[in-house]
């Protein structure tokens, strides 16, 4: 076992994503109060790797690990945590860590802490502070053994930590890539045509508040009147409410609008990643409780259609 | 086809969540069928009109009240369904998979389906899981699952509408982030139907693992900040939301 600290970076058509070098920086500070290296590890060929300011950063390099691929990236990852038993692993809490991250924790029988916005040292011990319960309760919890996988929400820590330039070690897979089960066909780009939230300046954004695609009227007026366009959170989308295309969070896009006006969204961790750096955030929301109202500048706790309805007269 | 859908039985996030020592005080909640589940038991539906076959929906009886979620998933259109009886509120993601896991090796399923994350997964999700303990292989955040003879083809959702697409011979198992299509509505008259004619099965948990997670607490997130509360009735809350955004010149 060693006091190492893994990052299992992310990128996607070359470039590598946010929260990798947000988990580079934290592993310094992990690896530095554990006594160990922090260790940038890097699973495909064919994307410049000398990004991290890591230890070290170990570049898995094969042809067959160029695109995202859950059961080849599961089995490479695999193998070189058994090798050199790190005291722990940092996932992104993304549509690719949490391919493997959970998966991963279930073969070699260790522990796993998911939804994480915090990880620190106490006593010798790794403690997580996990944002469960679509961010109304946060769990602190202790990892039991020798190695503990810890999948991280993005945005929650400081990525110019990360950056440097430190050179990656190129390494051929640690596993025979053959005879795999799953096969990368195709990236599909979105569709261009609709509005593209990331351009404005304004959105009316709708959430499950909404109550139904019939509603999606209203905020339109209400957007309509403002110069905005209307933007929504995942279960809209989900719900075939609004276009792929409007949807903003993890799974999304990030916007960082002038203002965002939020109708009947409540404020899941995975919402927030995609809208928190807005200028002015102004939520309507009729649970009092709902975490957005931590995060917003101003809030109201009220039936959205009536505000909504009583803006349309004002504007 | 025989698509296994294996569901999870969760705290209400609608409401208060009251906490009890280190964790959720699990007798003052409601229990609700995760929401991605929904989804998954949709894309099984999807699947089973397209190419035939059967869809059974599985999962662990924490407190007694499983059946109606069963009964919902029947009217959905799910041929079998089975629960898992545990009377363990408190059991983690890693304890339901086994059981889950273990109740579904015999089932011979060419898919297994999860929904891709409930909002309690502190310690990962199910989906992973159960793929690691029946040695599939997984893929999560799927958006659309077809299948032709042994093989399906896998839409997988990546941020910023970018997609990937993969194929993927069985049998597998997939974390459904959504189905092609809005999970379809099931009448209360259906519901019922099935809650005075259906047979749940019931199944023994069995095997055991753990998340090895100690909580040492729980709490209401610490706030780092809070909304500035406007105050007063709808019409007033307007009035004063124009105001502010007029001083921004944002209106």
């Amino acid at each position: 076992m060693s006091n190492d600290v893994f990052v299992i970076t992310e990128h996607l058509d070359g470039k590598f994503s946010d929260v990798s070098f947000e988990m580079v920086g934290k592993a310094k500070e992990l690896a530095k109060a554990l006594g160990g290296q922090a260790v940038a590890v890097v699973v495909g060929g064919g994307v410049e790797a000398n990004v991290f300011a890591s230890d070290s950063t170990i570049q898995v390099d094969d042809a067959a690990l160029s695109q995202f691929n859950p059961e080849a990236y599961g089995k490479v990852i695999e193998a070189l945590v058994k090798e050199k038993a790190p005291r722990v692993v940092l996932f992104g809490w993304t549509v690719t860590g949490m391919d493997v991250a959970a998966w991963l924790s279930a073969r070699l029988g260790v522990p796993c802490a998911a939804y994480a916005k915090d990880v620190r040292v106490e006593g010798g011990g790794v403690v997580v502070s996990c944002q469960a319960y679509g961010g109304k309760l946060t769990a602190e919890v202790a990892p039991e053994g020798e190695t503990a996988i810890v999948a991280c929400l993005a945005g929650s820590f400081p990525a110019e930590a990360g950056q440097g330039a430190t050179a990656a070690e190129k390494i051929a897979s640690p596993v025979d890539l053959s005879g795999l089960k799953m096969k990368f066909i195709e990236m599909v780009k979105p569709a261009g045509g609709d509005v593209d939230i990331t351009a404005q300046t304004k959105l009316v954004s709708v959430g499950r508040g909404i109550g139904g695609k019939e509603n999606i009227e209203l905020a339109e007026e209400l957007a309509a009147k403002l110069g905005a366009a209307v933007s929504a959170s995942r279960p809209v989308v989900d719900a075939g409410w609004l276009p792929r295309t409007r949807q903003v969070g993890k799974s999304g896009l990030k916007v960082k609008p002038k203002l965002y006006l939020m109708l009947g969204i409540s404020g899941a961790p995975e919402h927030l990643e995609g809208m928190k750096s807005a200028e002015l955030i102004i939520a309507i929301n009729t649970d009092k409780k709902a975490p957005i109202f931590n995060v917003a500048h101003y809030g109201a706790t009220a039936d959205l259609f009536e505000v909504a309805e009583a803006m349309l007269e004002l504007l | 086809m025989n698509i296994v859908v294996a569901i999870k039985h969760i705290p209400s996030i609608a409401d208060d969540l009251p906490v009890k020592g280190n964790n959720v005080d699990f007798d003052s909640v409601d229990f609700v069928l995760n929401e991605w589940d929904e989804h998954s038991i949709e894309q099984a539906v999807l699947i089973k009109e397209a190419v035939g076959g059967t869809v059974t929906v599985v999962g662990v009886d924490l407190i007694g009240e499983l059946d109606n979620a069963l009964h919902l998933a029947l009217a959905k259109g799910a041929d079998k369904v089975v629960k898992i009886t545990a009377d363990d509120p408190a059991a983690d993601s890693h304890q339901q998979a086994k059981w889950l896991a273990e109740a579904i090796k015999g089932m011979g399923a060419d898919m297994v389906f999860a929904g891709v994350q409930a909002s309690n997964d502190i310690d990962g999700q199910i989906g992973p899981m159960i793929a690691a303990y029946l040695d599939m292989p997984y893929i999560g955040g799927t958006s659309a699952i077809e299948v032709s003879g042994n093989t399906a083809t896998v839409s997988k959702e990546f941020p910023g509408g970018v997609g990937m697409k993969y194929s993927v011979t069985l049998p597998f198992v997939a974390g459904v982030q959504s189905a092609p299509k809005p999970p379809r509505y099931a009448p209360v008259s259906k519901v019922r139907q099935m809650a005075q004619t259906a047979t749940i099965e019931k199944v023994a948990p069995t095997g055991e693992a753990s998340a090895g997670l100690a909580f040492k607490k729980m709490a209401p997130p610490v706030a780092t900040g809070h909304a500035e509360m406007i105050e007063g009735s709808p019409k007033e809350v307007a009035a004063k939301i124009v105001e502010l955004l007029k001083s921004k010149g944002l209106a």
